[in-house]
């Protein structure tokens, strides 16, 4: 921490409130502290740094995630394999961008019109974005600086491990063409003060080398050695409050001492992803607002993605030894196109991705026993595998709701997670099974493991972005169509959650809605 | 309760001896050496003490959690370590009723019990008859953390976990596949 760190007291109704410190709540946090704007930022979670983060799947996963009880429904896989563990979300400073895997791809230009590119679909509730690619391509250059993005800015590519080169191989003769190491927030050359990879794997447990970006190491620290932000954190966040003329004026939360506490503020944004964002707006529902804050369109917590998502792990005659080094290496994108003659619409993209053993046995086929699951394990060290990341529609009536029947610690409802697969996630998800399967039996597989989704990493859009206040929560900045100074700042604002990994347009967004902010500040209107 | 491995020199396990091990045993299964208070491989290279758990039942808990996920490479002693958490007051009812079940089960397939079908194949039939009960689901979600979590066991599968201390795999082969 720096020296001169930032002390708010609580009554200081001036400062902007930031609820999460993750790639959306700690970027706008530190692009507000550094155009001179007083914040304070809460955090859940404890702060953890690189020398602190443990190569040890299940030794990590305690440290750093999310665990705190939550429930599940609907057809989805998770629902029944990991019923109190729908995300796999970091609960710390900096957020999940301690565990993400670092690919950072910009939006396709029509995955900003979802509703216009695919017309109406039966049962999913899509929508354009009020923002077009063009809107955001100043603030992808910012975020793509920001982080540090390979094969952008003349950074190299990032060099191929083993489980990269396998699936090279196999894609080049299954006929594909975009195949590469990708666009990837990890140095691969020194740069911004922190080092290149040094390809030791467990990207997922958080980079004890800073190779890759993360907010816990780079954006909160910058944002409070310039005195104006202070992060508080162990801070839960329970309640919103807001004014008789309905505006909000500052956030209750349960400090690291159990003491309840209320921080009055300017502005609040609210940036704890998809899934406790719509539950802190829903928790703050009072007799103004009865559905909730922000929720007169009703639909705070509804068009809940995760992505249309699985892996295919394959096993070869001979060792691939797939955990070492980036544990994303290399992406194929020859299917993240919109082209509906495949039975879908949307794409998706191919990424490799490697499982250490323990969670291996945890994720590759939930539930299952024997000599299937035992003999594919026993041939891990010739295993080589990608994971599956492709657009799935937003559905109304997947949701994060309260659930009454189950408290947290502090006494209040936790977020129920429902979810039922589209009928077009299906048929994608199938597409890439068949894909992944092509690519590693042309690479000369002898056994394909079609694995389904883990908890989920992209949570998305459940405070949607949308041009009418009547289609969803905010409009093009971020801003609640409802409460002028109460703004949304992470994943759960995206209309359409497109097929690419979601970090880099969280950044672009906040960037955007942080300029956005001082100039309306300057202004007198906020 | 603890798992004892044997010393190098191969005579002591926490003060129960080769000899003694193999004199105290009361019933033998086809597997382990079942004694008064612990189970104990044939050739009394580990023992587990039990202290609430009936010898027997720890012995067919070994079994249960071999057959459920069988590595021939890996010895039973880590599938001892994975299980011996269930010799507690707290659990032991729900142990000694679920293997009795078993035991059942065997016994209607004209067995003895669990522990004397000799082929895998005929105990993996019995525990699919159970693998919908609270017990088996138990006992088989413990095992994806208790028996994969052991480092010792890593080697067998080729994992080398971390690689930080020894400086990543820049310069120690991440890209050294030759046979593509």
């Amino acid at each position: 921490m720096a020296d001169n760190v930032a002390k708010f007291e609580h009554d200081d109704a001036s400062v902007v409130v930031v609820v999460g410190t993750g790639a959306g709540g700690g970027v706008l946090a530190n692009e507000l502290a550094q155009r001179g704007i007083k914040v304070v930022a809460l955090e859940a979670g404890g702060r953890y740094l690189p020398e602190d983060y443990i190569n040890d799947e299940w030794d990590s996963f305690a440290q750093l995630s999310w665990g705190d009880m939550r429930t599940t429904s609907g057809d989805w896989r998770i629902a029944r394999d990991f019923a109190n563990l729908p995300a796999w979300i970091v609960k710390a400073v900096g957020g999940t961008s301690i565990h993400w895997a670092g690919a950072s791809l910009r939006f396709q230009e029509h995955e900003f019109r979802a509703l216009s590119t695919y017309g109406r679909v039966d049962g999913a509730n899509l929508l354009d974005w009020p923002i077009t690619l063009s809107d955001l391509e100043p603030y992808y250059d910012l975020a793509e600086k920001k982080l540090g993005v390979t094969r952008t800015n003349d950074w190299p590519g990032l060099p191929g491990n083993n489980n990269y080169l396998v699936l090279e191989k196999g894609a080049k003769a299954a006929g594909y063409s975009k195949v590469s190491t990708g666009r990837m927030a990890i140095n691969s050359v020194d740069n911004d003060d922190r080092m290149a990879c040094q390809q030791t794997g467990f990207c997922f447990q958080g980079c004890k080398w800073g190779a890759k970006w993360s907010a816990a190491y780079t954006d909160i620290p910058r944002g409070e050695a310039t005195g104006n932000l202070e992060v508080r954190d162990h801070c839960h966040a329970t309640r919103i409050e807001h004014d008789d003329d309905g505006k909000v004026t500052g956030v209750r939360y349960i400090d690291k001492d159990g003491t309840e506490q209320l921080q009055r503020a300017r502005i609040v944004a609210v940036a704890g992803n998809s899934i406790e964002s719509p539950r802190l707006l829903l928790a703050s529902a009072s007799e103004r607002y009865p559905d909730g804050l922000a929720n007169s369109s009703g639909q705070v917590g509804r068009n809940y993605m995760r992505h249309t998502t699985g892996s295919v792990y394959a096993i070869f005659e001979r060792p691939v030894r797939m955990w070492r080094g980036t544990t994303m290496a290399g992406i194929v994108q020859d299917e993240a196109h919109h082209d509906p003659s495949r039975g879908f619409v949307g794409g998706y993209e191919l990424e490799t991705l490697s499982l250490g053993v323990p969670f291996m046995a945890a994720f590759m086929d939930p539930g299952g026993w024997g000599r299937e699951f035992t003999s594919a394990l026993d041939s891990y060290e010739n295993m080589a595998g990608m994971w599956i990341v492709g657009e799935d529609l937003p559905q109304e009536t997947n949701r994060i709701t309260l659930n009454p029947g189950e408290k947290d610690r502090f006494g209040l409802p936790v977020a129920n997670v429902h979810y039922d697969d589209h009928p077009n996630d299906i048929a994608m998800r199938s597409h890439a099974y068949a894909a992944g399967e092509r690519i590693y039996r042309a690479a000369g597989a002898t056994r394909v493991l079609p694995t389904p989704p883990y908890p989920s990493t992209h949570n998305l859009g459940t405070n949607r972005m949308s041009e009418n206040p009547r289609d969803g929560v905010v409009n093009k900045w971020g801003q609640s169509h409802d409460i002028p100074n109460l703004f949304v700042s992470d994943g759960s604002v995206f209309t359409t959650s497109a097929a690419e990994n979601p970090t880099l347009t969280i950044v672009a967004l906040a960037i955007r809605q942080a300029e956005h902010i001082a100039a309306e500040m300057e202004k007198g209107t906020l | 309760m603890t798992v004892a491995h044997n010393s190098p020199s191969g005579s002591n396990v926490r003060g129960l001896t080769r000899r003694g091990l193999l004199a105290r045993a009361m019933a033998a299964g086809a597997t382990f050496v079942v004694g008064s208070g612990f189970v104990a491989a044939r050739d009394a290279a580990w023992a587990v003490e039990t202290t609430t758990l009936k010898p027997a039942t720890m012995a067919t808990l070994i079994q249960m959690a071999r057959d459920i996920y069988p590595h021939d490479r890996i010895a039973d002693r880590y599938y001892a370590i994975a299980v011996k958490g269930y010799d507690t007051a707290e659990k032991a009812q729900m142990v000694e009723e679920g293997i009795t079940g078993l035991n059942l089960v065997a016994k209607a397939q004209g067995f003895d019990d669990y522990l004397s079908a000799g082929w895998e194949k005929d105990r993996v039939t019995m525990l699919r008859m159970i693998e919908h009960t609270p017990f088996f689901q138990t006992v088989r979600a413990g095992l994806v953390t208790g028996l994969y979590n052991q480092k010792e066991i890593w080697p067998v599968f080729g994992y080398e976990g971390e690689s930080f201390s020894h400086g990543g795999y820049i310069e120690r082969g991440f890209n050294d596949i030759d046979w593509l």
